[in-house]
């Protein structure tokens, strides 16, 4: 590295290239804005301790190539309307906090390029079927108690961290049999897509069931039979019709569709 | 408004959405309380027995109307519909027809909406409407 942003011996500055003195960030932004295309981003406002009904606020919003929907509406919250309740946080489809109905489908909103969505308006709302804190941000209290009731850690009576014993083997093979479960995020784009969660307050919903298969098909786990008592109920996983929307809407490849009916495959013993 | 915000009837109802997958969800509804009232119905007219074979015949008589026949024809499509369907359901929910789970990869294509389904699905509706048009020929002589 270099002192006072000298380039090192051998390399010369681009003539096309303007120096940090001639161009200020700031005029970038603004030229970088004024190049851009627009589109009218559309978002829902409701805030359940004031408001009687919800509106829909209009905003027109710059974009690039690379804009995603987050950005979109981190814009409109910098610049336009500081107000707008939105949850996020990695911005990198990690953590699972932006969830919400863009253009009437669940997604998530760091990892939707507006340019994919190919519209020139675009509305964002809360994710359904979760209680409403204010205009995009929901609450997942029912939902994470609902994971946790599926006891969502290798349930065994010996342990790999006693003095003397060493780490649970797996092979490959054993670990294909979960692993694509495991990558859930807890975003709860599939509940929000469920057919059956739109009218029945109490099942236990495509996240829950999928964590349930998740440490069933887990071979390090001895406690197959509790999960599988827990979602043997009404409004267990019998509720589930197989419509196949949580698998299309996961941003990370989960398939709960495929892990509630390979659980289904343990009650009916078609599966040990 | 509710609290949970559940879509309720609206969003169970909308097949628009998500695919081929979440029209056969709700044809499969659609079409199994289409059936149920249909059963129903068969029960109250075979009934009509116990009143003699005037009352038979006259029961008969209304299912030789153009809107009896658009409703036997309605009744095949569904009855068809929901077998085959219904067979690729049980299949399905019985764990076989989708592969084994694997680790994902960018962009993610789930296992459960694979082409077998998807295909049984488009043969359940053209095996419907073919039986619609066998039905139909078959009430107007054609």
């Amino acid at each position: 590295m270099t002192k006072g942003g000298a380039l090192p011996k051998g390399f010369e500055m681009p003539s096309n290239i303007d120096s940090p003195s001639q161009s200020s960030s700031q005029e970038k932004y603004e030229e970088v804005k004024s190049s851009s295309k627009t589109i009218t981003l559309r978002i829902s406002k409701f805030n359940p301790e004031k408001d009687q009904r919800k509106a829909f606020h209009a905003f027109t919003v710059p974009y690039q190539r690379w804009t995603t929907v987050l950005d979109a509406i981190l814009d409109v919250k910098s610049n336009q309307d500081h107000s707008i309740g939105v949850r996020y946080s990695c911005r990198q489809a990690t953590c699972g906090s932006c969830g919400m109905i863009i253009n009437g489908k669940p997604k998530l909103a760091c990892f939707t390029k507006i340019s994919e969505l190919d519209s020139d308006v675009v509305t964002v709302e809360p994710m359904n079927n979760f209680p409403l804190i204010r205009d995009l941000a929901v609450g997942f209290e029912r939902m994470f108690s609902t994971h946790k009731r599926m006891k969502p850690y290798i349930i065994r009576e010996d342990s790999e961290t006693n003095p003397g014993t060493k780490e649970f083997l797996q092979t490959p093979e054993d670990v294909e049999k979960y692993i694509q479960f495991s990558s859930c995020i807890k975003c709860g784009l599939c509940n929000s897509a469920c057919p059956t969660m739109t009218t029945d307050s109490t099942f236990i919903g495509p996240q829950g069931l999928a964590q349930a298969y998740r440490y069933v098909a887990d071979n390090r786990d001895q406690g197959k039979d509790e999960r599988l008592r827990i979602i043997d109920e009404p409004h267990g996983i019998w509720r589930c019709h197989f419509a196949g929307s949580c698998s299309q809407v996961c941003p990370k490849g989960v398939d709960p569709a495929m892990g509630i009916q390979l659980l289904r495959g343990y009650l009916l013993g078609y599966r040990k | 408004m509710d609290k949970d915000r559940r879509e309720g009837i609206k969003g169970m109802a909308n097949p628009g959405r998500y695919g081929i997958e979440r029209v056969a969800y709700w044809l499969m509804r659609i079409t199994g309380l289409g059936l149920l009232f249909y059963f129903i119905g068969h029960i109250y007219e075979t009934s009509s027995l116990l009143d003699g074979k005037a009352a038979w015949n006259s029961m008969l008589e209304l299912t030789q109307t153009t809107e009896g026949h658009i409703f036997l024809t309605l009744v095949i499509g569904m009855c068809v519909f929901h077998t085959g369907n219904g067979i690729r359901l049980m299949i399905a929910q019985a764990g076989f027809g989708f592969g084994k789970p694997r680790r994902p990869d960018y962009p993610y294509t789930p296992s459960s909406l694979n082409m077998k389904n998807k295909l049984c699905i488009y043969v359940s509706i053209g095996l419907a409407a073919l039986a619609m048009m066998y039905g139909l020929g078959v009430m107007y002589d054609v």
